[in-house]
């Protein structure tokens, strides 16, 4: 392989991992403050759908970024109300909204555009261009800097960046703010929180709240910036592996981006490669598809390293008995 | 003291579930222009009207009650089994194997084998996420989650580089032997003198799913096994203490759970299809969850759930032939039964509690 190669690879890895990388934060918000989420796929395949719908119709690619945001908080909100104040199964919830986001995007997308359940292409406008970083095209012809530089670190869409700003954000809030302190409390101990006068309802509100946000922002960038429109079912499973990363990364954001830029590096490496030869032995593209779901199982089983949750993570918190 | 009589919770606590869901997705036929009584109408006349429409609707219900019973006993346990729908694909590849590899004499023997061979294929592919909960203290939902996908990687292997006939361009097996066909409705019905249609994919193993109900029921609440399933559901804790062995009726509650999900393969693989296609079991894995909770994981309940939803599907379809409504309608209405039998339970729960209670007061 190639000097060039590698760099496309490694491109192709940055693209596919952004999703992966905004769900998955999404993901960690939620379950350090106790709230399992298994429908981070539904919410960004409804962000996915609103956010083209939206910026096709209007021809706005930002006012379709809001709209996806919107439609993932909904959802959000559907599952805080099922989970949090009807106190009722956080995985049932998840599965529903997987569903409910499954149907309803192919039936409002039939209803709107008469495509057979996908939106119209999106035009240049409706897309979230390349950036590209000063002086990108000037030293283009640099070796080894110049390629790196003006291919993989410049060209990108402005929600690449930040997705990957996200991650520092992330630490931030979680171990240097108050907020942060008090919502990883909820997740291992809502008790605790309850009795120091905070409300354990209202951070855990604001965990799915800003889940909702991420993984709008992961669905409009599916929709709108990795490709151009929305069609049926088209976050193929990102969801779940995002809540893969997430526990691969045993719930902590560097690790998470550690482990979603390996998940993008697998799928770009099928993508690109599909059957590898390695000498005489033959790698078949299905083993690159489920490397993640393998690795999971591996980390979760506690053979390399052991993940343990939350330890509130999917129990409803009752106040008085 | 118990809050509300047992019939509520069995019988209204659902059908209000219910009629929330169906009022919903009435709105949202409303909402795409549609009618929802014309919509209603063409679904029962569909589904329910003519024997073709009575044995698609069986033929889905034959699935949907393998899948719904492997959630029950798992929920039984305390467990959520979300990986029906990869244990379904490997029963599929066992099922294939059984009807490809060996010459049968008969379909009753390769019936016989080919269930024990689902089962035993579903089992297998539970009993990993169940071995890792109960021995390393993976979260069993997310090794489920994550097995479904790694199921669909090895089916997608083994029908692209094993089993494909080398002349065939799409990743299907061969088709099975003709002297193994299993008997459709038609077949079984017309020597009783019932003219029943000949084109609707619903046969024997619709027999089979009912005994699969049935033996259920005797297995959760008639044998010692049972009894430690549902102990150890109410109370880990507990069920410790009367001597159970936790990592025992782990796994074997999941092994039961996996070869029922896998036993579905016996109708739409062997049944349906003769062959053995990539998707084939087509989500009925998760509308398992549906029925399971619907059903409020008794047997019964999930043979008359499992209708239902046979009746969905069948009738969705007819939808989407007809109408401009798509057939993703089912799955709306599907999440919608999810949510309201499932995750809003209380919803309904806790204000009808409390109805039953201030009716008791006024009655003492």
């Amino acid at each position: 392989m190639d000097f060039i190669t590698l760099i496309q690879v490694l491109d192709s890895t940055v693209r596919l991992a952004t999703p992966l990388l905004l769900a998955c934060l999404a993901g960690l918000y939620s379950e350090r403050a106790g709230i399992f989420d298994i429908g981070l796929e539904g919410k960004m395949l409804m962000a996915a759908f609103f956010s083209a719908a939206v910026a096709s119709v209007t021809g706005n690619v930002w006012l379709g970024l809001l709209a996806g945001i919107a439609a993932s908080m909904l959802l959000s909100g559907l599952h805080g109300l099922a989970s949090i104040t009807f106190r009722g199964n956080q995985l049932i919830s998840g599965v529903a909204i997987n569903f409910l986001a499954a149907g309803l995007t192919v039936l409002i997308a039939q209803d709107w555009f008469k495509q057979g359940g996908r939106t119209p292409s999106l035009l240049t406008e409706g897309r979230f261009g390349p950036l590209t970083f000063p002086f990108a095209d000037s030293v283009r012809d640099v070796p080894m800097f110049g390629p790196i530089y003006s291919e993989l670190l410049s060209g990108h869409s402005i929600l690449v960046y930040l997705a990957f700003l996200a991650v520092p954000a992330t630490w931030w809030i979680l171990y240097r703010t108050r907020f942060g302190l008090r919502l990883r409390a909820v997740g291992e101990n809502p008790a605790a929180v309850d009795t120091a006068g905070v409300s354990v309802i209202g951070l855990r509100f604001a965990a799915v709240a800003i889940c909702g946000l991420l993984c709008g922002i992961a669905g409009a960038y599916l929709a709108t910036a990795l490709q151009a429109g929305f069609v049926k079912d088209m976050t193929a499973g990102r969801g779940f592996i995002a809540l893969a990363a997430l526990i691969f990364a045993k719930w902590r954001p560097w690790q998470a981006m550690g482990a979603c830029l390996l998940f993008g590096l697998l799928q770009a490496v099928a993508l690109r490669f599909q059957n590898i030869e390695l000498g005489s032995v033959t790698i078949p593209v299905q083993v690159m598809d489920a490397l993640p779901y393998i690795l999971t199982v591996v980390i979760l089983a506690g053979f390399v390293g052991k993940a343990i949750p939350p330890r509130s993570g999917g129990e409803p918190y009752v106040k008085e008995r | 003291m118990e809050k509300m009589p047992k019939w509520a919770d069995v019988v209204l606590i659902p059908l209000i579930s219910l009629l929330l869901a169906a009022g919903l997705s009435a709105l949202v036929i409303l909402a795409i222009g549609e009618d929802p009584t014309a919509a209603v109408k063409l679904m029962v006349d569909g589904a329910l009207g003519s024997s073709y429409g009575w044995g698609y609707t069986l033929y889905y219900a034959t699935n949907f009650m393998f899948t719904g019973l492997a959630v029950a006993v798992a929920a039984h346990a305390g467990l959520f089994n979300i990986g029906g729908e990869g244990q379904a694909m490997l029963g599929g590849l066992g099922v294939a194997l059984i009807c490809l590899f060996i010459p049968w004499p008969h379909w009753t023997l390769a019936l016989l084998f080919a269930t024990l061979g689902a089962g035993l294929f579903g089992a297998a592919w539970a009993a990993i996420p169940a071995y890792l909960q109960a021995k390393r203290g993976s979260h069993i939902v997310i090794t489920t989650i994550m097995f479904n996908f790694i199921a669909a990687a090895v089916l997608n292997y083994v029908l692209v580089n094993v089993l494909k006939p080398p002349s065939s361009m799409d990743p299907a097996s061969a088709r099975f032997s003709d002297t193994i066909h299993l008997p459709t409705l038609h077949e079984l019905l017309t020597p009783l003198g019932i003219a029943f249609s000949k084109s609707a994919p619903a046969n024997v193993s619709l027999l089979v799913a009912i005994a699969a109900c049935l033996a259920v029921w005797l297995l959760i609440w008639r044998t010692p096994l049972g009894f430690e399933i549902r102990a150890f559901g109410k109370s880990e804790a507990g069920a410790r203490y009367a001597g159970i062995s936790p990592v025992k009726i782990t796994i074997i509650t999941m092994m039961i759970s996996g070869a029922l999900a896998g036993m579905m393969a016996i109708n739409n693989v062997m049944g349906e299809a003769e062959r053995l296609v990539l998707n084939a079991t087509e989500g009925a894995g998760f509308i398992g969850i549906a029925v399971a909770l619907m059903g409020r994981n008794h047997p019964f309940g999930v043979f008359l759930a499992a209708i239902l939803f046979g009746f969905l599907y069948q009738g969705g379809a007819e939808l989407a032939l007809w109408t401009n409504i798509p057939r993703e309608l089912i799955v709306v209405i599907q999440a919608l039964v999810i949510l309201f039998t499932g995750a809003l339970d209380n919803m309904v729960r806790i204000p009808l509690e409390r109805i039953f209670l201030a009716l008791r007061k006024e009655s003492n």
